[in-house]
């Protein structure tokens, strides 16, 4: 793995399996009595957050805490940046205090790019305009994993075990055009071998998307049927400057996810959402609300995956030539040529 | 003066699988202990932990990742047999408890299985496969406490190869094996990699990928700063 998480593009196929896997034995600390391990004891984590959230940066916030890392926040509301503090001053000044690792989110897409470029510690993006925004696709890819191929035997349609997404079928559906959850989600769905589908009306689709690994299409109702996996896209009405359809009701009569769309939807069938919801919109509440979403479950999953991701960035030494992943097997004499 | 942060097992978590006893890197090692001899060295534990815990009734054997588990697995299977009761048995795993990982890369995690009955007042055996500097124990000691109150925790290995930097000792030894510090112990199960076998080796070759850590890892004391 690199010192950074930047882009979901950047991962590859053994990377991401293993942050994966990694999340995968982290989410068991959730369920003890004391849910804290002491990996990061003494390191520090800033969220440097320029855009509003509030799951995204509480997530980083838990997963942090539960390794035993320090936790800055810092949000731009109320800081030197509305005295008009540069992003790389701020950066710097943090950095100053001795951030082992910074977590951005920022309007800028590229902004997370930048940052890698002027900080020692590790950055990790947590959403960069309509760039990319990492961490979401691998929670996504991990609830993915755990609905579809459960690790115990038995239930699921697909082979149980920890492997990838080979064959299963993703459909993105709404604002494809602003959503870096989207670009992050084909990048990454595509690494683990999942066949992703983008459906949105022609004006929401980017431009460039004839040259991403996944497929386009414009009718919800024809897409559904071969789906395993639906995941539903918030309108982002703050990021548009102009009509991109007639009207809400109408976007929402095609695209919108409802009761009657979802029994469209095989049996084994989830749906996600990376939050936040607009009820209504883009997803019917009676189906938000349905056994099948995995709405909730994907914020759980969100802190076991960044508590990986923090553990595989910080947890070991800081190797820049060696790669974290495929590590070599330990060994009695650990350095033998020190045998004097 | 020697690095502070020795790995006191023979093969870690998470790693691939090791390459048969013919690497090359292994030219000059030796079989200490053949399948048959590992078999008695395990029967001789899980009577040894019958006797001292009056016939295992409140036992929990917890192996440690990798190649503890199927030894733990091993003899709860034995003292089953011998007993005729079930031994609970389940997997812990140290790695984020370790002293040394700021000494290499994140590396990836094994599993921790408690049996469904807990830790809580229970006698936790500890199974490992080679005993060697106590830190991996510690871990495991720390590891525990997180997860329950257990009213004694034991320790078994299959090896036992001294130089201990740590005031830890063995409750129940398959094998102890006076070695060198440059010399390389390493346990084969049959689970894991295909057969049963210890094997000792003079010490790591030059162009083993594990003797080629990076510098930083090789300052004496190094590993101080992972848990004061």
């Amino acid at each position: 793995m690199n010192r950074h998480l930047v882009s979901a593009a950047s991962l590859t196929r053994d990377d991401a399996l293993l942050i994966l896997d990694t999340a995968e034995e982290l989410a068991r600390v959730a369920d003890r009595p004391i849910k804290k391990l002491p990996t990061l004891r003494g390191r520090t984590v800033v969220n440097l957050f320029f855009e509003d959230s509030t799951r995204t940066r509480t997530s980083f916030e838990v997963a942090a805490k539960r390794l035993s890392a320090d936790v800055i926040n810092f949000s731009a509301k109320g800081s030197s940046v509305a005295k008009g503090e540069s992003l790389r001053d701020t950066a710097l000044t943090l950095e100053a205090m001795g951030a082992d690792a910074v977590v951005i989110r920022h309007v800028a897409s590229g902004a997370a790019h930048r940052l890698a470029g002027w900080v020692s510690g590790s950055v990790i993006n947590a959403g960069d305009g309509t760039h990319e925004h990492p961490t979401q696709a691998l929670l996504d890819a991990f609830t993915i994993r755990r609905r579809l191929r459960p690790c115990e035997a038995g239930a699921g349609p697909f082979p149980a075990g920890r492997g990838a997404l080979d064959g299963v079928r993703v459909a993105i559906v709404g604002d494809v055009l602003h959503s870096r959850v989207a670009r992050s989600n084909v990048a990454l769905l595509n690494v683990l071998g999942a066949e992703v589908t983008l459906v949105a009306p022609p004006t929401l689709l980017p431009l460039a998307v004839g040259s991403w690994p996944c497929e386009a299409a414009y009718d919800l109702d024809a897409v559904l049927p071969k789906s395993d996996v639906v995941m539903m896209l918030r309108v982002q009405r703050e990021r548009m400057s102009a009509a991109y359809f007639p009207s809400v009701r109408e976007y929402s009569r095609r695209y919108g996810l409802d009761a009657t769309r979802m029994a469209l939807l095989p049996d084994h069938a989830i749906v996600m959402h990376p939050g936040p919801m607009n009820r209504g919109v883009e997803i019917a509440a009676e189906v938000a609300d349905s056994a099948r979403s995995t709405i909730v479950e994907q914020v759980a999953n969100g802190v076991s995956v960044r508590m990986a991701v923090l553990y595989l960035l910080l947890g070991g030494a800081e190797f820049p030539e060696e790669s974290g992943a495929g590590f070599p097997e330990e060994s009695g004499a650990e350095f033998p040529e020190e045998g004097r | 003066m020697r690095a502070g942060n020795a790995e006191d097992r023979a093969a870690g978590a998470g790693g691939p699988p090791p390459a048969g006893p013919g690497r090359a890197g292994h030219a000059r090692q030796k079989r200490v202990l053949e399948p048959a001899e590992i078999g008695r060295a395990l029967s001789r534990i899980a009577h040894e932990i019958l006797e001292r815990t009056d016939g295992a009734a409140d036992v929990v054997l917890l192996g440690i990742p990798t190649r503890g588990v199927p030894l733990a697995r091993r003899l709860a299977g034995r003292a089953a047999h011998y007993e005729g009761h079930a031994v609970p048995c389940g997997s812990l795993d140290v790695t984020m408890h370790r002293d040394d990982l700021r000494l290499r890369p994140a590396r990836a995690l094994g599993r921790t299985e408690l049996p469904p009955e807990g830790i809580d007042g229970k006698t936790v055996v500890l199974v490992d496969d080679v005993l060697y500097s106590g830190r991996t124990v510690r871990a495991a000691l720390d590891a525990l406490h997180d997860l329950g109150r257990p009213c004694a925790v034991q320790l078994a290995v299959l090896v036992d190869r001294g130089h201990r930097e740590l005031p830890i000792r063995a409750d129940y030894v398959g094998k102890n094996l006076p070695t060198s510090q440059r010399e390389v112990v390493r346990v084969l199960l049959s689970e894991v990699d295909g057969e049963d076998a210890v094997l000792i080796a003079d010490a790591v070759l030059p162009g083993d990928r594990r003797a080629g850590a990076h510098p930083a890892a090789r300052r004496p004391g190094g590993a101080e700063g992972g848990r004061p």
